[in-house]
């Protein structure tokens, strides 16, 4: 083996009452495309910060080419070769594609010199993009290429990528592994950060796993399976949830042409969405970000009106229903947004249950708020979901993003609601909590109850839905069985012919 | 070896805040006591400063009130400032929970006033008082709320801004309060001095309760609503609302509070609280309508509902400090010849200090050896 490209040793970085990273020694080589494995809360994102000089290590050091490398910020990172791709994009809608590239660049050339090199890259690397184009209209995979050629212009020596495929369809999934590949062929190395393992298996030459902080294992991905990773991940052995065919019911939602305008300005509106709910059904919705998720939970919770004859619950005519209403006839919803949306931050656990829960838990007579039974409430929900704090007295800002997910999903679950639909009910939460939590939907459907799984992670539909419909700018497709859909079938139920179209100008 | 990349300059040892992840209790509570000592302390400078004594003037507006010689005619005042001051504050507090903010309180309490007088001097001489009495206090709730609903209204509807219309409106009842005083609420029998009847020496209207102990239908109405905003905001699901509303407003609507109903609850709860107390001050201590009949409570209650951090006994609390100020500026100012506008500025200082100590209940003061790149 020849001198590793980059070596990190001993890297350490305490935050208050959490230690982000300790002791953390890997090395990427020229050309490898190194996995960083690891639960949410591992210290991934802390690591690839230092590596990119948006944090200082407390102790360790790192060397790039022989040479002590400590970035006092992103830009001495970037002179030194280091790129960075990162989950949110930071593009501006009103500006074009060239405009956006040359803003991240610490030496742009000229605009017309800028966009025939653009052009040059894309072709180069097969990612078909205009720089003329306004960023405000790209779908999320395209907006991701205008950051990767911004990388790409500056000749980095190492790329990092932060969960890049999670906005993608699966074809677009493949367009840019074909790039990477590419990449990697030319010596460059990619960091590439990921919880989808069978992606890691594909493309990843080594993976480094970290758990709490540390690191705990390595492994090369094309030689372990999926499940081996994940308990390396995990540091357990990983419950499957179980699904017992359940005995479908009588319809209990029908949603019929449903057309919703959306109330945020980038929003998606609903357009004609139809779709039958029926005991005992879990339905999975899948889709990019931003075509509509959000939308159709306030329209289903109630925090968007509809119109007459769009949604009814056993009949009965709901759409002009407040979210309050719906509740009191056994209809929960779970937010994306759990800070500020399905949570109140300042607010204690306690009265968080309130928030949602007064209704079907019996909380409240006459509009008085029994706190001894709320605050009982609560403290149920922290136990079953294994929801760590102190207690139901903490406020919720005080809790970290995946336990507060499994507060706001436990307190929607234990209502035993008819109808519940949660948007994104594991995202940021463990592997083994996130098992938990599928089970409970799965539970709450067996018992009775229709579930509609909104989410980005197909496998986690594919895990847990009877059916299978997706969602594209606003629209939703018709269901079909989850049951032996292809990969294929599902990307092209994503992505439609919409954005099938799009990947092919140029 | 060299070292290529950083860059890092040492610093200077920088003052940081960092959030804490609870808000903390002991400085929830420390914070108003800390505030008022700090008032303490820069007031005496600035008493200082003019060339007047600063313990002897502190010891005016906080001692003399209460335990010096004339406190027998002291007290009684303290009870006939606070009521209006605590009354308006927690209708205030209501909306500033919610994040609605009514700053024309005063302009209420004048509506208020005008309206409960208004049907006094309509239905004067009779004397009835199990009618009229309850009369005028329906018409003045109603007064300050049909103004506060102006306000509501057009934000509910049109979306415009309640600070700038309440505030607005203020002038406009000014303007109304000098019309009826000159005209249509005049003394007939006042020598063309203006005026309206005096409505305390009007039995079936004066909202005395004891006058000798300072003692009127305001104070009642103040202790009610502080009991009353107390068990909304520790049992009701209304108070939990307003809360939340204010606290995470996508929250609320997720719980399905409605906003428009919240602003209007809050923007009408708070006129009905200025106009009674506008009621019950123009029917007692104020006595008559006259052109200056206000003389602020709308603008200071704001101070004290900040001042009492927005709960219903710190209000209860700080409408008494606030009450004391004022009777203390005034022993000051006649005793030791202060100028007013330092007691103004004395009072001033208070809600500043309030609103920056305030910050250590969610904040954390940490001492940093900082980098700057």
């Amino acid at each position: 083996m020849t001198e590793p490209l980059m070596k990190l040793r001993g890297l350490t970085k305490a935050y208050p009452g959490v230690i982000a990273n300790s002791d953390v020694s890997f090395n990427i080589s020229k050309g490898e495309v190194h996995a960083l494995l690891g639960e949410n809360g591992a210290g991934k994102s802390t690591l690839v910060k230092t590596i990119y000089g948006l944090v200082k290590p407390d102790s360790g050091t790192m060397t790039l080419d022989g040479i002590p490398f400590n970035p006092a910020e992103p830009r001495a990172a970037r002179t030194a070769g280091i790129t960075m791709v990162f989950q949110h994009f930071s593009l501006f809608e009103a500006l074009d594609v060239a405009e956006n590239v040359a803003l991240g660049m610490e030496n742009p050339p000229p605009m017309r010199d800028l966009a025939q090199r653009i052009t040059d890259v894309s072709k180069t690397y097969g990612l078909p993009l205009d720089p003329t184009r306004i960023v405000g209209d790209l779908s999320a995979g395209e907006r991701q290429r205008v950051e990767i050629i911004r990388c790409l212009l500056q000749d980095p020596k190492i790329l990092i990528m932060d969960e890049p495929t999670s906005v993608l369809t699966p074809q677009e999934v493949e367009v840019l592994f074909e790039t990477l590949r590419k990449l990697k062929a030319e010596g460059t190395a990619i960091l590439y950060i990921s919880h989808k393992l069978e992606e890691i298996r594909a493309l990843c030459d080594q993976a480094t796993v970290l758990r709490l902080g540390k690191v705990v294992g390595s492994c090369t991905p094309s030689e372990t399976s999926a499940r081996e990773m994940a308990e390396l991940m995990v540091g357990g052995t990983l419950h499957v949830p179980n699904r017992e065919a359940g005995v479908v019911g009588k319809t209990l939602m029908q949603i019929k042409g449903l057309s919703a305008q959306s109330p945020a300005d980038f929003g998606t509106s609903l357009k004609n969405v139809t779709l039958d709910i029926r005991a005992g059904d879990v339905i999975g919705i899948g889709g990019v970000a931003g075509n509509g998720q959000d939308e159709l939970l306030g329209a289903l919770s109630g925090e968007i009106k509809v119109g007459h004859g769009q949604i009814s619950f056993l009949g009965q005519d709901i759409g002009h229903l407040p979210p309050d209403a719906r509740r009191a006839l056994g209809i929960c919803a779970a937010p994306e947004e759990r800070m500020g949306h399905a949570a109140a931050p300042d607010m204690s656990l306690t009265e968080n249950a309130a928030l949602t829960a007064r209704k079907l838990k019996g909380l409240t007579k006459n509009g008085f708020i029994d706190w001894g039974k709320t605050r009982t409430f609560a403290k149920e929900v922290i136990e079953r979901f294994d929801v760590r704090t102190p207690g139901p007295g903490s406020a919720a800002r005080s809790l970290s993003g995946g336990n507060l997910q499994k507060f706001v999903i436990g307190r929607e679950i234990l209502q035993n609601p008819q109808i519940l639909i949660v948007n994104q009910p594991t995202w940021g939460v463990d592997a083994s909590a996130a098992a938990v939590i599928r089970q409970a939907l799965l539970d709450l459907a067996a018992n009775g109850a229709g579930v509609i799984v909104i989410s980005q992670d197909l496998d986690e539909i594919m895990e847990i839905s009877d059916l299978f419909a997706a969602l594209n700018v606003g629209r939703l497709s018709k269901p079909r069985p989850a049951k032996g859909l292809t990969i294929d079938e599902i990307g092209l139920m994503l992505g439609g012919a919409h954005d099938m179209e799009v990947s092919h100008v140029d | 070896m060299h070292n290529l990349y950083d860059n890092s300059i040492a610093g200077a040892a920088m003052i940081k805040l960092e959030k804490r992840p609870q808000p903390s209790q002991f400085w929830s509570l420390a914070a108003p006591i800390v505030a008022v000592m700090l008032t303490m302390i820069f007031g005496a400078a600035l008493f200082a400063a003019l060339g007047k004594p600063p313990i002897e003037a502190l010891g005016k507006i906080f001692w003399e009130p209460l335990f010096g010689e004339f406190n027998f005619f002291y007290l009684p005042q303290l009870l006939i400032k606070g009521a209006p001051l605590v009354a308006i504050a927690l209708g205030l507090s209501l909306g500033f929970k919610a994040g609605v903010w009514n700053i024309g309180a005063e302009g209420q309490y004048i509506i208020g006033a005008l309206c409960g007088a208004g049907v006094a001097l309509a239905l004067y001489p009779m004397e009835a008082r199990w009618l009229i009495f309850p009369a005028m206090l329906i018409a003045g709730a109603f007064g300050g709320f049909a103004w506060a609903m102006i306000p509501g209204l057009l934000r509910v509807k049109f979306g415009t801004n309640e600070i700038l219309v309440s505030l607005m409106l203020v002038y406009v009842a000014e303007q109304l309060l000098a019309s009826m005083a000159l005209g249509l609420m005049k003394n007939p029998d006042g020598f063309g001095f203006p005026g309206s009847r005096n409505l305390s020496q009007y039995s079936s209207a004066s909202s005395w309760i004891d006058q000798s102990n300072g003692m009127h239908w305001g104070v009642v109405i103040a202790l009610i609503g502080v009991i009353f905003a107390y068990t909304l905001f520790a049992k009701h699901i209304l108070g939990f609302q307003i809360k939340l509303a204010g606290q995470a407003p996508r929250a609320a609507a997720f719980s399905g509070v409605s906003p428009a109903r919240l602003v209007l609850f809050c923007l009408g709860t708070s006129g009905a609280l200025a106009g009674l107390a506008g009621l019950t001050e123009v029917a007692g201590p104020a006595g008559l309508v006259s052109i200056d009949f206000n003389v602020g409570y709308g603008f200071t209650a704001i101070i004290v509902a900040f001042l009492g951090r927005l709960h219903p006994v710190g209000i209860l609390f700080a409408g008494a400090l606030m009450a004391l100020t004022y009777i203390g500026g005034d022993v000051a100012q006649s005793s030791l010849g202060l100028p007013g506008a330092a007691i103004q500025v004395f009072q001033g200082m208070l809600l500043f200090f309030l609103l920056g100590v305030d910050v250590l209940t969610n904040y954390r003061v940490s001492m940093k050896q900082g980098s700057v790149a």
